[in-house]
């Protein structure tokens, strides 16, 4: 791959051309899954390609293929010229970049089990017990359960001389159950909505989130969750569970924070953000409880943001992005960097393949624990509603406003559950939001969540982040408008 | 670029080879999907092309079926060595599954309706000709005093399905995508167009009607929340109905997870509500066949109201004692199948003619993060963008900023009042269809953000 990714880069340097750099990505999943008792998915997928980078005339060019003949590579390379010429006819100015030192460098990630040395067998036969443990649950009718792993190598190379090879292995799994009576669906998941959890780890993951242990209970939720009262509409005190503040840090402070995003590069897909330039060590993001970072870094956790290099070759990186409330900094590219007056990137540029191009996304962008017990954070007002698990997503295009529905919900008074709630949802404004957070669980509760299928770009590219998370509690939040009139 | 990427006469070849690897492995039964995609994409924003791409991938995808088993194996790489080791695995993995009872004898060949969607210039377009036309485009914006953001895309894509009872079927397909977005200060517009062909639409007419919704829409005005008059132009209609097809699926039905379990054959919709799944239609676009090999038929998903069809693979059509219909996904697969190709009937009131019969009323250009609140009452939340309009006396009167809408799809499609003539549409929440204008009553706007 190495001598590959080297006669790429050669390929590239033509005239004109200030910059390169090659990606060599072989890439294997394996995927794995039940409905009702029988088979589900049962595949795997393997892919090898290589994608070109160049700046030429002062402008990016991108060209990717499956062919890894000498023709098929040399052809990819003009044609990545080609396209950073036909780049320039629009050109406002150069592109330039953040000095970056070469890195020479061979990082795997931890993986105790490697998941496909592990039989199919095994894994189709835990998936199959749980499934048959969901349809226990009288009212239940339809049970889902699926397994997914993901191993790549990526051998990339550029015209600094950076050689960089590193695998990354990611395993992910969890369970459904569903339950339709009269005029609604009511679904459980376990651990989280969106296939379950998701990290950068092996088979080990498998066995520290015990499936079957939990199948009971949540099946049993998803028929008890008829019987439930609708969620009442009002502002209440709310305490969200991990996984939902994982998903609420991704949308309103992981992707404002994309320094691309803020600067149009997304304007016309994904969209902008609130937080211009001029807000940069001004805005008041947070309560003094709010901290938040992104990083990188393998001491962070094993997140599906971690690695040891971008994919522009610049290190794993921890940055602060809200201190004590006050928002102190973006992710990062080479190219973007300068904008904050930044001297180098702080390392989130990524892609989902060897096709795609790398784009500023998030790592593992997390919100760090507080000091409370989760007594502390239940028993801490009187009255709340408590929301776990996502069930629907939206935030507009600024990052402004948002609404999130839960697949459960728990009216609490005193610190304890008092009645279950069904359908519950909550909206807001994200600085507002934030800046009502009365309270979050210390590092005892606080789990690296993975959300596998964040979309960006255009081709769009869809890839797994990551986003440490611990229960918190909010004041006087908007819950219910979702069903009101 | 070549401009046949994976002929069908490679394709022939590719599966004698998975045919004898599989032979020699004691197969009889296998399948191959084939897929083959050449595209480039021009992507401009701040006036400038910022990122342009290409990329070619092809893949074969194998399954092997054998005592009621069956599994995938999919590789990107065609030499003999990986086809028979990409049939190894399929094999190994469906040796490890447990038998299916429901799983059925590979399709028999029958007859596929050929649709002709390749467009030689759209699939030898050059960085160059995106380049120029992204040039022209922005230079548009430009002069309004406004910023331009958007894409220009081309490409051709290869889907082949060959099995060893027989069935051979192949496509050919060129797509075509321009959108942009003009921003002024406080305002944006956005329009965008998708075709086999890149002759069929005007870049330069999208970026004339992006800023001048830029324009049209500049200090928007906050107005209450609530239920309104809305009309929602093809793009709008297209991403906020297109929520609703994945349940006209006979497994999702059969799972009580589609909101048409207990609702088949009742009225639900109101009478001037008729919807087709119609891979053949003259502004549609996509393959004629399914992920077994099956041709698509043309479905009554509703008329006059009544949900009638489903779209059924070859599985749930046994179980249910009726004809596939060729929507089904490749197996092994948990959602069954799918309508790919919709086409909501069109009436003949114009979008002038829906503005000029409203008093007060809200024009919304495009939708967005649209996800789903209530799986039965397909109640979706989202937000407008990119020119949102008030209406006031039969005209356009001023911006408005941008809403978040909780709308039940059931009770939309109830309230429709007037309909334009289909055009194929194109958004970014739901696959293109075919799709008119609507002018909805009591749609529930229930927040206002900040923009």
């Amino acid at each position: 791959m190495k001598q590959l990714a080297l006669e790429a880069l050669d390929s590239a340097q033509r005239p004109g051309v200030t910059y390169a750099d090659v990606r060599v990505i072989e890439s294997r999943d394996r995927e794995l899954g039940t409905k009702n008792g029988k088979p589900g998915q049962v595949s795997s997928d393997e892919s090898v390609g290589i994608g070109i980078r160049v700046l030429a005339d002062g402008c990016w060019g991108f060209a990717a293929t499956d062919d890894l003949t000498h023709a098929g590579v040399e052809s990819a390379a003009a044609l990545a010229v080609d396209i950073a010429r036909s780049s320039a006819l629009a050109k406002k100015h150069d592109v330039t970049l953040a000095p970056e030192a070469k890195h020479e460098a061979t990082w795997v990630s931890p993986c105790q089990i490697d998941p496909f040395t592990v039989s199919v067998e095994e894994q189709l036969s835990l998936l199959t017990a749980v499934d048959k443990e969901l349809r226990r649950a009288s009212g239940v009718t339809l049970a889902q359960t699926s397994m997914i792993f993901h191993r790549s190598r990526q051998v990339f190379v550029s015209s600094i001389g950076s050689v960089i090879d590193q695998t990354r292995t990611t395993s992910g799994a969890g369970f459904e159950a569903y339950s339709f009576k009269g005029d609604q669906i009511q679904k459980r998941s376990y651990p989280n909505s969106f296939g379950g959890q998701h990290q950068l780890k092996g088979y080990e993951l498998i066995h520290e989130i015990d499936l079957l242990q939990h199948a009971p209970r949540v099946a049993e939720e998803a028929v008890w969750l008829h019987s439930a009262d609708q969620c009442p509409e009002g502002r209440f005190d709310l305490i969200l569970d991990g996984s939902q503040i994982g998903l609420q840090v991704h949308e309103s402070i992981g992707h404002p924070i994309e320094l691309d995003r803020v600067l149009g590069s997304e304007a016309n897909y994904a969209g902008m953000s609130f937080l211009t330039l001029d807000k940069l060590n001004h805005l008041r993001y947070g309560s003094d409880l709010v901290n938040a970072v992104c990083d990188a870094r393998i001491e962070h956790g094993p997140g599906m943001g971690t690695f040891a290099y971008d994919d522009e070759g610049v290190p794993a990186q921890s940055n602060d992005i809200i201190r004590n409330g006050q928002f102190v900094g973006y992710m990062t590219s080479r190219e973007t960097a300068s904008a904050i007056g930044a001297t180098r990137s702080n390392g989130t540029m990524r892609a989902t393949s060897w096709a795609r191009l790398p784009l500023i996304r998030m790592t593992n962008v997390s919100l760090l624990p507080g000091e409370q017990t989760l007594d502390e954070v239940f028993a801490g007002v009187s009255h709340a509603i408590y929301m776990e698990t996502n069930r629907s997503w939206s935030i507009d295009d600024k990052r402004y406003n948002f609404q999130f529905g839960c697949e459960i919900g728990w009216e609490i008074k005193d610190g304890k559950r008092i009645r279950m709630l069904k359908n519950p949802t909550y909206s807001g404004i994200t600085t507002e939001f934030w800046n009502s957070c009365s309270a979050i669980a210390n590092r005892d509760h606080w789990v690296l969540w993975g959300v596998p299928n964040c979309g960006k770009g255009q081709p769009e590219q869809v890839i797994g982040t990551g986003h440490g998370a611990s229960p918190a509690r909010f004041h006087n939040i908007k819950v219910g408008a979702a069903y009101a009139g | 670029m070549p401009v046949e990427i994976l002929s069908q006469s490679q394709c022939h070849e590719y599966f004698d080879s998975i045919q004898q690897a599989a032979k020699a492995l004691g197969v009889s039964d296998v399948e191959a999907l084939f897929g083959a995609h050449f595209g480039a994409l021009t992507r401009f924003a701040n006036n400038t092309i910022h990122q342009n791409v290409a990329e070619q991938d092809r893949w074969i995808s194998i399954r092997v079926a054998l005592d009621h088993r069956t599994a995938r194996a999919t590789t990107n790489r065609f030499d003999s060595d990986s086809i028979r080791a990409a049939v190894e695995q399929a094999l190994a993995l469906a040796r490890s599954a447990a038998a299916n009872p429901d799983l059925l004898p590979l399709t028999e060949p029958s007859v596929i309706s050929e649709t002709k969607r390749f467009d030689a210039p759209t699939a030898a377009a050059t960085p160059e000709h995106r380049g120029r036309a992204v040039t022209e485009a922005i230079r548009i914006v430009e002069s309004a005093g406004q910023t331009a953001a958007g894409i220009y895309s081309t490409g051709q894509s290869i889907e082949a399905l060959f099995n060893s009872r027989g069935v051979a079927a192949w496509h050919a397909e060129t797509m075509a995508q321009f959108s942009i977005t003009a921003m002024a200060d406080d305002s944006s517009g956005w329009a965008k167009a998708s075709a086999v062909s890149r002759e069929s639409f005007d870049p330069l007419a999208l970026a004339r009607s992006a800023a001048e919704k830029a324009r049209l829409s500049h200090d928007p005005q906050e107005i209450a929340p609530g239920r309104y008059t809305v009309i929602l132009e093809p793009a709008a209609v297209l991403d906020l109905v297109g929520q609703i097809f994945g349940d006209f699926s006979a497994t999702a039905v059969a799972d009580s997870r589609s909101f048409l379990t207990d609702r088949l054959g009742k009225k639900l919709f109101g009478d001037n509500i008729q919807i087709l799944d119609d891979v053949a239609h003259p502004l549609q676009a996509g393959v004629p066949f399914d992920g077994e090999g099956v041709g698509r038929r043309k479905l009554t998903l509703v008329e006059a109201g009544v949900p009638r069809d489903l779209a059924y693979a070859r599985s749930s059509a046994q179980r249910a004692g009726v004809e596939p219909t060729g929507h089904g996904f490749p197996l092994p697969n948990e959602v069954g199948e799918a309508p790919l190709n919709i086409v909501i009937a069109g009436g003949s009131t114009s979008l002038d003619e829906m503005i000029a019969s409203t008093d007060r009323g809200v024009l919304v250009t495009r939708l967005w993060y649209i996800r789903e609140v209530d799986p039965y009452e397909k109640i979706m939340t989202g937000m407008t963008r990119d020119g949102t309009f008030l209406i006031e006396n039969g005209r356009v009167t001023r911006g408005l900023r941008n809403f978040r809408f909780n709308q039940g799809i059931i009770e939309l499609l109830n309230n429709v009042e007037a309909l334009s003539p289909s055009v194929r549409a194109s958004g970014e929440e739901a696959f293109d269809m075919v799709v008119p204008a609507m002018k909805v009553r009591g749609f529930n706007f229930t927040e206002v953000t900040r923009f």
